[in-house]
């Protein structure tokens, strides 16, 4: 896959998507791109987060360790990202992620990420902006959820 | 060393001195004759005085003397011959004594010259060897620069002079003396007039010249004080960027050039106007002749015909007297720069030689313990760091001293290895007096780390073993010839005072480390290196360098096996495209298509991709194969995408290590050529700017950048271009690029290179740690583990071990000292650069391996931090100096408040 077309996967990530082409492309080549073969871990619960991964082609299954043993809570597809928040601010992993079958990934580090919103502020208002409407979204289900109770 | 310089030439060179005047003596003989000759030659047979008849003949060679009591003697009574006889035979004799007289002048300078090197060497060393006995203190008020700029120039024009010291006054005072004389016999009163002026100059000129002397002193001083803030810059400079205090050094710096010409602009104008005070003299005298001398004739007094003499042999004397002058002058000059060194290096209480004598000998195990006896140091400031401090180390005790930072367990530490100088009391070894035991026992016997690790310029290999190098063990074996220039060297050496120690004889003493020799001394470091967790550091440095395949065989006769190995191991694990590897046949997507092209590595000094592209033969290939276009093509493609990626981001983003194609400084260069190359053909395009872009287009990999330029055929491309490459390869080529080879090591590639023929694959996760472990259990399975090692500790640590990390400048001083297997290890504070979990793992790893070595070696830590107090058998708490605590770790964690209070201070109790 060449950087054009992970450009285009990066820009249906929903946090990404409002972010300029070019800024896209620099985002691309400054990341790695990493594969993982079936059950190869890409990082682990209670680790420090280090960089953010963008599923290219393939599945991966998020596990949390829990008193009953690793339960499985979602399976992450194509096009999107898992561990973001780690390389927004200083949390360790909240949950392990681990290949399922062969998968292809393009690893963001987090201080090339916080150097790119550093240079751009432009890409830095439109991550805001999305966060933002996450945590209207999280507020308004948690009303909701609290009002059903 | 003796405060004065002609007496100090004197005591060493009096014999070459009295040989040299004998010489110059003798060969006055042969100079007058050829001044003689040309008189008999215009005379005889050119006027043909006593050639009145056309058959005439003179006799030639005829040696005959009046000798007293035996009346005329004739030793050959010559040869008869005629005028053109005599002219070519008296020719012969005149181009017979050019020949001798230049024979004399080239051995008198010759001689005169080596003299003068000799004493210099023997100077030079001399220093040195004083500053090796210099008490330790002593440096803390000297400047390095200060101090070498003495040694290498100040000493310097003693060498010029030492030839002429003696010879020259005799030889000058004697010509100027045989003219004076003639003089006064011509005439007395003319004499007296001659030898007044030259008894003005004698007296006037030395004095004028007292000032010339104090400017010298100052001009010596100042600009030796420039070369030590020189070097005080270069040391510091990192302060100075910091401080932004460049401006600072800058005034400073004007400041004293402004002393320094100003010294020597006074210097200038007292020596010309000497000079002209001196010439004047010179050309009174004549006046005077010729005023009073005339005025003496026309009264009849003086016959013209003695003027006359008397101003011709005037003529010979101002030329001796000016260069006895001249040398006057140079002597002074060269006094005082050697009696400035000599008052510099005058030091009280340097060290007896007898202390560091050359020991050959095995020297015993200290076997009684070490005592500080009432022992107290002082700063220069007089504060006392240590006070009235005693307490007794048992062979085999592991002790840690522990203390804050102002404590005084360093310089307590310092002490014990003679680093400070106790103000009072003593420490005490072997019943003696440390002060009194010769360097020998103490640096073989004792051993000392500290994070302060002074490294020398040279491989880690000769500073791991640097304190192992007391003497010269074995000596080196040499061939005929070399025996020859050994004995030169040797018999050089004594003649100017130096030792005939011989550099290139091996001076590791193997026998202390524990090993037999060269050959197992790996067996003696890797355990040192392992306790102070370095192993893997070294083994890194040394996978990534290029091994010496002279003296590491055992890498290029087992590269195959390697390289097997680690396929079949890639293999069993499933993970055989975690390295791609070279195979000559076919492309390597993992690898540039500028290593695609070459398909080897460059010999020597790198060339750079620039200049490969312009290099004719290359430039041809791809012009043949039709490659030129196509990589141009895409060239302009990288450099457009390379331009929309970087352009917005400043020069200094690190970003631009992201990619090889250009750096930042690059980018505008690059867009300039975008813009005057945009719309032209292939065709069009000047040579350089076509290997501007080609060039890029080297550096490019595919799974690495992702820009979809290599297509299959391109590659298959790449391949035909390689192999038109190496068909016909001109020889100034063949030297520079090291073909890949399947079955061959390749010496200009690296360790880890060679063994992965091929490339680590992108977009593996760990992808080259994991390779990294499947190497280093292969380099173990078939026993190279040592010589990838080796090739580690060829790496060179520069200046003062600055190419190393602090870490390991560290670890290596620790590792140097415990090699020694000591008696006693004093360790002060080492690894300030690492964690403090990494330090305590260290001093769990070395204790262990000192007691497995040597149960009775004694070990005294000043440890970091209170908590790795713990692994010591008995622990000394110390307080503002003072030793307030002395007992094992739990005992003073219950009673000693001190303790108590550091360990509470700590992170990890």
């Amino acid at each position: 896959m060449m950087l054009k077309e992970e450009v285009g996967m990066l820009r249906q990530v929903p946090l990404f998507s409002g972010i300029e082409p070019s800024k896209l492309k620099l985002l691309a080549f400054t990341s790695e791109r990493v594969n993982y073969n079936d059950g190869q871990v890409l990082f682990r619960q209670g680790d420090e987060g280090d960089a953010a991964y963008v599923i290219l082609t393939g599945k991966a299954d998020v596990v949390v360790e829990s008193e009953a043993g690793p339960i499985v809570v979602a399976v992450v597809e194509p096009n999107s990202i898992v561990g973001e928040i780690a390389i927004l601010c200083d949390v360790s992993r909240t949950a392990t992620v681990r290949a399922n079958g062969r998968v292809e990934t393009l690893r963001i580090r987090k201080d090339h990420f916080l150097r790119m919103l550093h240079e751009f502020p432009e890409m830095t208002i439109e991550i805001v902006r999305v966060l933002a409407m996450r945590l209207s979204n999280t507020t308004a289900e948690l009303a909701e959820a609290r009002a059903h109770h | 060393m003796e405060p004065s310089l002609l007496r100090y030439i004197w005591t060493h060179t009096w014999r070459q001195q009295l040989w040299i005047v004998a010489i110059v003596l003798l060969s006055m003989v042969p100079y007058y004759m050829s001044f003689d000759l040309p008189k008999l030659i215009v005379n005889g047979p050119i006027q043909g005085d006593g050639f009145g008849s056309p058959d005439a003949t003179q006799t030639f060679l005829n040696i005959a003397f009046d000798v007293p009591f035996f009346g005329h003697v004739e030793f050959f009574s010559g040869f008869q011959l005629g005028r053109e006889q005599m002219l070519f035979a008296l020719s012969m004799v005149f181009l017979l004594l050019v020949i001798i007289n230049g024979l004399f002048k080239l051995y008198i300078n010759t001689y005169k010259g080596r003299l003068g090197e000799r004493m210099l060497r023997r100077v030079r060393y001399e220093l040195v060897d004083l500053v090796l006995r210099f008490p330790i203190g002593h440096f803390k008020r000297v400047k390095s620069a200060e101090v070498a700029t003495m040694i290498k120039d100040e000493v310097e024009p003693m060498g010029g002079f030492i030839g002429d010291a003696f010879v020259q006054p005799v030889f000058l005072g004697g010509q100027a003396l045989t003219a004076l004389a003639f003089i006064m016999v011509q005439s007395f009163w003319l004499g007296l007039i001659a030898l007044a002026i030259v008894l003005v100059q004698i007296v006037l000129i030395p004095r004028m010249r007292r000032r010339l002397l104090i400017l010298g002193r100052e001009r010596q001083l100042t600009a030796r004080e420039l070369s030590g803030r020189v070097g005080e810059i270069v040391d510091g400079i990192g302060a100075i960027h910091i401080n932004d205090t460049s401006n600072f050094e800058r005034a400073d710096i004007t400041a004293r050039l402004g002393r320094i010409f100003k010294i020597r602009y006074d210097l200038y104008q007292w020596k010309f106007l000497v000079k002209f005070i001196n010439n004047f003299l010179a050309q009174v005298t004549p006046f005077l002749f010729y005023m009073i001398g005339g005025y003496l004739a026309l009264e009849g007094r003086l016959d013209v015909g003695q003027l006359v003499a008397v101003i011709g042999a005037y003529k010979d004397l101002p030329g001796p007297m000016k260069d006895l002058i001249d040398w006057d002058q140079m002597r002074q000059d060269v006094q005082v720069k050697y009696a400035q060194v000599v008052e510099q290096f005058t030091i009280d209480q340097v060290l007896d030689p007898s202390l560091q004598r050359v020991t050959l000998e095995e020297i015993p195990h200290i076997s009684g313990p070490l005592c500080a006896n009432n022992l107290t140091v002082q700063d220069d400031s007089g504060a006392s760091l240590v006070e009235h401090v005693t307490f007794e180390v048992k062979p085999g005790e592991h002790v840690a001293l522990v203390g804050t930072a102002s404590s005084g367990a360093d310089a307590l530490a310092a002490a014990l290895v003679r680093l400070e100088k106790p103000f009072t009391g003593r420490v005490i070894a072997e019943d003696r007096d440390l002060a009194e035991i010769p360097e020998a026992v103490s640096g073989r016997r004792m051993a000392y780390a500290s994070s302060d690790a002074s490294l020398f310029q040279g491989t880690l290999r000769d500073n791991l073993l640097y304190g192992l190098k007391h003497a010269p063990y074995r000596a080196k074996e040499y061939d005929e010839q070399a025996a020859v220039h050994r004995e030169w060297e040797i018999a050089e050496a004594n003649s100017a005072g130096n030792p005939d120690l011989d550099i290139a004889s091996d001076w590791v003493d193997y026998e202390s480390a524990g090993a037999k020799g060269p050959q197992d001394i790996y067996q003696a470091v890797r355990p040192a290196l392992d306790a102070v967790g370095m192993s893997r550091d070294v083994l890194d440095l040394g996978l990534r360098s290029a091994a010496d395949t002279a003296r590491h065989t055992g890498l290029a006769t087992h590269i195959v096996e390697l390289r097997s190995a680690l396929r079949k191991r890639l293999d069993d694990a499933n993970m055989s495209d975690l390295v791609v590897p070279f195979e000559p046949g076919s492309y390597n997507r993992e690898a540039t298509i500028g290593v695609n092209l070459l398909f080897g590595a460059a010999a020597g000094p790198v060339s750079p991709r620039i200049a490969l592209a312009n290099d004719p033969y290359f430039a041809s290939v791809l012009k043949e194969t039709g490659l030129d276009t196509r990589l141009y093509a895409m060239g302009l493609n990288i450099a457009e995408q390379t331009i929309e990626l970087f352009a917005d981001l400043p020069p200094d983003h690190p970003f631009f290590q992201q990619q090889e194609f250009m750096t930042a400084e690059e980018i505008p260069t690059y867009q300039t050529l975008l813009q005057k190359l945009g719309g032209k053909q292939f065709q069009d395009v000047g040579q350089d700017d076509r290997a501007s872009i080609i060039s890029l287009s080297f550096a490019y990999i595919e799974p690495r950048h992702r820009f979809g330029l290599l297509s299959a055929d391109l590659m298959d491309r790449i391949v035909e271009a390689r192999e038109a490459f190496y068909r016909n390869l001109p020889p100034d080529l063949e030297g520079l690029i090291e073909r890949y080879d399947p079955d061959r090591y390749n010496s200009s590639s690296s360790v880890m290179d060679n063994i992965l023929f091929g490339r680590i694959g992108h977009g593996h996760a760990n992808g080259s740690e994991q390779v990294r472990t499947m190497v280093c259990d292969i380099l173990e399975e078939h026993g190279l583990y040592d010589e990838v090692l080796d090739v580690g500790l060829s790496f060179n640590v520069g200046v003062g071990g600055r190419r190393l990390s602090g870490a390991l400048r560290q670890k290596l001083d620790l590792a140097r000292a415990l090699i020694k297997r000591p008696d006693y290890l004093v360790v002060n504070r080492p690894l300030l650069a690492l964690d403090t979990r990494a330090q305590e793992q260290i001093v769990q790893s070395v204790l262990e391996l000192v007691r497995k070595i040597d149960p009775n070696a004694a070990v005294l830590w000043v440890v970091g931090s209170p908590s790795m107090s713990q692994y010591f058998d008995r622990v000394l708490v110390f307080d503002r100096g003072k030793l307030v605590g002395d007992g094992t770790c739990e005992k003073l964690r219950e009673e000693n408040t001190i303790f108590k209070s550091l360990i509470s201070w700590d992170p990890q109790p």
